[in-house]
């Protein structure tokens, strides 16, 4: 109680936080560095999961993490080969992709893609 | 990544365990911390010092090849005639390198070359000499250089045991994360807090012992105040241990009796209510 009044009169959150917060951040990108299996099996998985809807280009991936304000930030560059599905549920849609169309998705299919910031552990 | 911090198969202690007094081989425990100016030095020359205390035989080594300083702290500086390197490039024998302590007569050390570098150092040698030293002592402590590269690798080549000395501080605690990772699950690495200020942590300016081992997970051997007296023992070539009161020499006398396998509770810093008469003599001395 005292050390919360203490706290108000100050008027800036105590350091010790920041310095838990910052070392909570950098030792998370850290083991993420150190642990390049994991990074790879996030990888494999990703890219499972999103060819499910669309065709992907496996060797271009790239994925990276980045510190951002208060979390570590996923963030995975994945090239869209087309936007085949191997078994679409509309299929109306014609296979063949028109290839203005097809240019356009790619440009923004290749803009980092923000992931969920990762629940803290 | 945790799965490195396991501790070890304990029937791989049986080398220092109850195998009769003639084969018993003593145990050769690394210093170490990654980050630079933690107190790695003084942390060896206090627990080479309250081991030797008690009785044990301790043999320090400065394993800092080009910045020797363990000499300094133990005040030996001036006895140093052959070094770590003469004994592993057999120009001079462990005895004739191995050099007294000036107050405790079961500690010894054998110094770092200055004028040399850590490349230099040979690390199966090192491992040898390591070995040797286990048979003859029952305390080899290798004071490691900051770094992970050759230094280190040379420091902790003969140890099966380690001891890492961090401060409440963001870059400390992670190269602590980083060099632990490194150590694997061989060293059984036991965390010594150094230069804990327990007022900035009731401030909440501080991280406290237990936000550090949040992160870090490891055994607590003990904490250690960040004490002016440390300064002056240093200054002086006495360490601190040698005093027989007072709370961080009890500290250090309470790490090494755990080191000893001693059931005593890891020691603490605690925020002590100065005294009007202390209150005194701080503001008399200038405050601080």
């Amino acid at each position: 109680m005292l050390d919360l009044l203490r706290r108000l009169f100050a008027g800036t959150a105590p350091s010790a936080s920041a310095a838990k917060e910052r070392l909570r951040l950098v030792l998370m990108t850290d083991h993420l560095a150190l642990a390049p299996e994991i990074v790879e099996a996030m990888k494999r998985d990703l890219v499972d999961v999103i060819s499910r809807h669309v065709e992907v280009d496996r060797e271009k991936i790239e994925v990276t993490f980045e510190r951002q304000d208060r979390a570590v930030a996923m963030l995975a560059n994945i090239p869209i080969l087309s936007v085949n599905r191997p078994s679409p549920p509309d299929r109306s849609l014609p296979p063949p992709v028109r290839p203005r169309r097809k240019r356009g998705r790619r440009r923004a299919a290749n803009a980092p893609v923000p992931a969920e910031p990762a629940p803290a552990t | 990544m945790h799965v490195l911090r396991q501790p070890q198969d304990p029937t791989q202690e049986a080398t220092h365990g109850v195998t009769g007094e003639t084969t018993k081989l003593g145990r050769a425990i690394v210093v170490t911390s990654g980050k630079g100016g933690v107190g790695k030095t003084t942390t060896t020359a206090n627990l080479g010092t309250a081991l030797a205390q008690r009785g044990a035989r301790v043999a320090l080594i400065d394993a800092d090849i080009g910045l020797r300083n363990l000499d300094i702290v133990l005040g030996l500086e001036n006895r140093i005639r052959y070094h770590v390197l003469d004994v592993l490039e057999e120009t001079a024998t462990i005895d004739d390198a191995l050099i007294p302590d000036k107050h405790s007569e079961t500690l010894f050390l054998l110094a770092a070359a200055q004028a040399r570098e850590k490349d230099e150092v040979d690390t199966e040698k090192m491992r040898a000499l390591v070995a040797t030293l286990r048979e003859r002592f029952d305390y080899v402590i290798i004071d490691s250089p900051a770094g992970i590269e050759k230094g280190f690798k040379n420091a902790v080549a003969g140890a099966e045991e380690a001891i890492v000395v961090c401060t409440p501080e963001v870059s400390a605690v992670r190269d602590v994360d980083r060099i632990v990772g490194l150590l694997g699950n061989r060293f059984r690495p036991q965390l010594i807090i150094n230069r804990v200020r327990p007022q900035l942590v009731k401030k909440g300016k501080m991280l406290s012992v237990e936000d550090v081992n949040a992160f870090l997970r490891l055994p607590l051997l003990g904490v250690i105040a960040d004490e002016p007296q440390i300064i002056v023992t240093t200054n002086r070539g006495e360490p601190l241990a040698l005093q027989r009161e007072g709370a961080t020499a009890n500290a250090y006398h309470a790490i090494a009796a755990r080191i000893a396998g001693e059931n005593v509770p890891a020691p603490t810093v605690e925020l002590k209510k100065p005294s009007l008469l202390e209150k005194m003599g701080t503001m008399l001395r200038g405050g601080r």
